[in-house]
């Protein structure tokens, strides 16, 4: 059972605090101009985005198989098995696979640093493992961000379409998108204008299965093709000996 | 010895200095300011060009040392020393290149503690390490030979049958793998260029512009060191490449027409016309110049023909890496001239290294054989010679 963050736009009033609570819990600056950028970055790990007098945040998804994790050579990404994806630093090379891989763009880099860190939101894992809420979720004044069981928040959000069928886009957005994500999103306008990627641009399949495909024949692919290369050798030069032993034996008649 | 100036050496000194001006900004103040990298775009030049386009350009090394050992091709043998110095060059600037890209590069042994088998990018670290160390031991003799070292010689030549095997298994792994490490991204990369079949095109264009860098650079170091050109060799190799390009044409062909992209690809936008620019180079003009028997003659159809070959596969490895996540991005990305500048640094001191080694080691046949003459008034008759068994040069 892994953890889950609930948002549903239809409540957000847009008032920010959960990208103040996310600055001060990740040790990030956040004044009012930090506040006014609408953009994800390095120093900003969520973003409430404001269309007219709507509302819409973007954070990173924690997807139940995440790109990010299955990419990274050393590993430096991975998912718990209480729903956060982690990033551990000291693992990192620095390579940016993970950036290119994630079907969301979430991970952002430390680009004027000169030992960089990957940066994005991770859930605040040791707020999850102590059996607390994301600082986020604490803090939202509305419930427009909750903290639960991925399951139950499912089951919540099913709730909320169908008691208020006309209030909501009739989908919940990380419900399948990509084999399934730990941030679900409820809303009244399509979320790809937030710039979400479009569902059926995504799919539902894992993305790491698109590589996994290749990765997982290799093992096989190894003895067979040693054999084959080898075999190959062998037949050719073999046939140089045997030309060779021939030639001598001619030779050796001849005398 | 008096230093002349020549115009070739300006142009290598300015190219240095600019590059060492642009590693100074890449380790002092970090790749933001070294690049125009950003959140959007995560890889730029170097991963497009110097690790797509530099382990594409050095696979010369896998299919000469393949044709020349498992299929016995014994005519190829005058070029394989080349392409196995131009391989291993290739690598060991293609990781220098690395150090420049990666964010921590200082950590780079983490890949080999902490391993994560589903990663591609993992798969083509280790295959590339590994690689370069075969290289490394293919390249060897060379050096042993220059000194004369007799057994250490030896014991590579018994190895010598591991090392080929190793090595082109090595580079099937992660030539191909080259392309796979876009199949994660199908919602980002453009679908002109993302397809499952990424890994094998990847792979047969290897094969293809190995084909043509060995012709490109056997002619090239002929002009340059005033050597005698082996023009059987390079109708030989003119030979192979036109069925490659064949192969690799049949391949695109098929995969577009699978995918029922033939109609979007002839349609005209951004995207098409970089396309049109891949196959025009890649395929349409050294297809058409080589199916004339008198170019496949002629040693300068030949060489032509395969600049335009390197030419479209590099077009088509940035379109991979760069032009087609454009559109996803929502804007363009041009590298910064500092960005250039490393890139070129690093291709430069590749020629200056290739230049060196073909001046004081036996890699090209008439010094092989100046360099046995010379051994032989020495210090008598040399097995060294044999190694790469070219015993009858």
């Amino acid at each position: 059972m892994s953890k889950a963050l609930l948002y549903d736009s239809t409540i957000c009033i847009g008032c920010k605090q959960c990208e103040s609570a996310c600055a001060q819990q990740n040790k990030l600056p956040y004044d009012d101009e930090v506040a006014a950028e609408p953009v994800q970055s390095e120093h900003k790990y969520t973003v409430v985005l404001a269309k007219s007098d709507k509302f819409m945040r973007r954070l990173c998804m924690h997807c139940e198989h995440p790109a990010c994790a299955s990419a990274c050579p050393v590993g430096a990404m991975h998912k718990t098995k209480e729903g956060p994806v982690v990033y551990d630093v000291w693992k990192c090379i620095g390579c940016r696979y993970c950036m290119v891989a994630c079907a969301f763009a979430q991970p952002k880099y430390e680009w004027r640093s000169l030992n960089p860190r990957v940066r994005k939101c991770i859930m605040c894992p040791d707020r999850v493992l102590a059996g607390k809420q994301t600082a986020c979720a604490e803090i939202c004044p509305t419930g427009a961000t909750k903290f639960g069981e991925r399951d139950d928040l499912i089951k919540e959000a099913q709730d909320r379409i169908r008691q208020n069928p006309s209030n909501y886009v009739p989908r919940i957005y990380g419900l399948n998108e990509v084999g399934g994500t730990c941030v679900l999103i409820l809303s009244n306008v399509n979320v790809e204008e937030y710039g979400y990627p479009a569902s059926a641009k995504i799919g539902d399949t894992p993305m790491p299965e698109y590589t996994g495909r290749v990765m997982s024949r290799i093992p096989d692919f190894i003895p067979v093709w040693t054999l084959v290369l080898g075999g190959i050798y062998w037949v050719s030069h073999r046939r140089e000996e045997v030309a060779a032993a021939e030639a001598e034996e001619k030779n050796g008649s001849a005398r | 010895m008096k230093f002349k100036l020549t115009f070739w050496r300006v142009v290598f000194i300015v190219i240095m200095g600019l590059g060492l001006y642009s590693t100074f900004i890449r380790f002092f103040y970090g790749l933001g300011a070294v690049s125009n990298m950003s959140d959007q775009f995560p890889w730029g030049l170097w991963i497009g060009f110097d690790l797509l386009c530099g382990v594409m350009l050095a696979a010369g090394g896998f299919c000469i040392v393949g044709a020349v050992y498992l299929f016995n091709v014994e005519r190829l043998h005058s070029v394989m020393r080349p392409a196995v110095l131009t391989a291993f060059l290739g690598y060991v600037l293609f990781i220098v290149g690395l150090l420049f890209d990666l964010g921590r590069p200082w950590y780079i042994w983490h890949q080999l503690i902490y391993m994560n088998p589903h990663s591609v990018m993992f798969e083509v670290g280790i295959c590339v390490m590994a690689y370069t160390t075969v290289l490394f031991f293919e390249f060897l003799p060379n050096v042993l030979e220059r000194f004369n070292l007799k057994t250490p010689i030896k014991w590579i030549k018994k190895i010598y049958a591991v090392l080929v095997v190793l090595g082109i298994l090595l580079s099937t792994l992660h030539q191909s793998s080259l392309g796979s490490l876009y199949l994660i991204m199908p919602s980002k990369l453009h679908p002109f260029w993302y397809t499952p079949a990424l890994p094998f095109l990847f792979f047969g264009s290897a094969i293809a512009v190995g084909l043509a860098m060995t012709i490109f650079e056997s002619t090239q170091s002929a002009k340059a060191f005033g050597r005698h050109l082996e023009l059987p060799v390079l109708v030989e190799l003119g030979g192979a490449l036109l069925v490659a390009l064949w192969v690799n044409a049949l391949l695109r062909f098929e995969d577009y027409f699978h995918r029922g992209m033939l109609g979007q690809i002839v349609k005209p936008s951004y995207e098409a016309y970089f396309l049109w620019l891949e196959l025009a180079l890649a395929f349409v003009i050294p297809i058409a110049m080589l199916s004339f028997k008198k170019v496949r003659l002629s040693p300068n159809g030949l060489y032509l023909a395969s600049i335009c070959t390197v030419l479209g596969f590099i077009t088509n490895r940035l379109n991979v890496s760069l032009t087609g996540f454009e559109t996803y991005v929502g804007h363009h990305y041009m590298p910064k001239w500092t960005e250039f500048s490393v890139t070129l640094m690093i291709i430069a001191v590749g020629f200056a290294l290739f230049g060196l080694a073909v001046k004081y080691l036996p890699i090209f046949p008439e010094e092989r054989h100046a360099v046995k003459q010379r051994l032989r008034t020495e210090t008598g008759p040399v097995v060294a010679t044999a190694v790469l068994g070219h015993a009858g040069d």
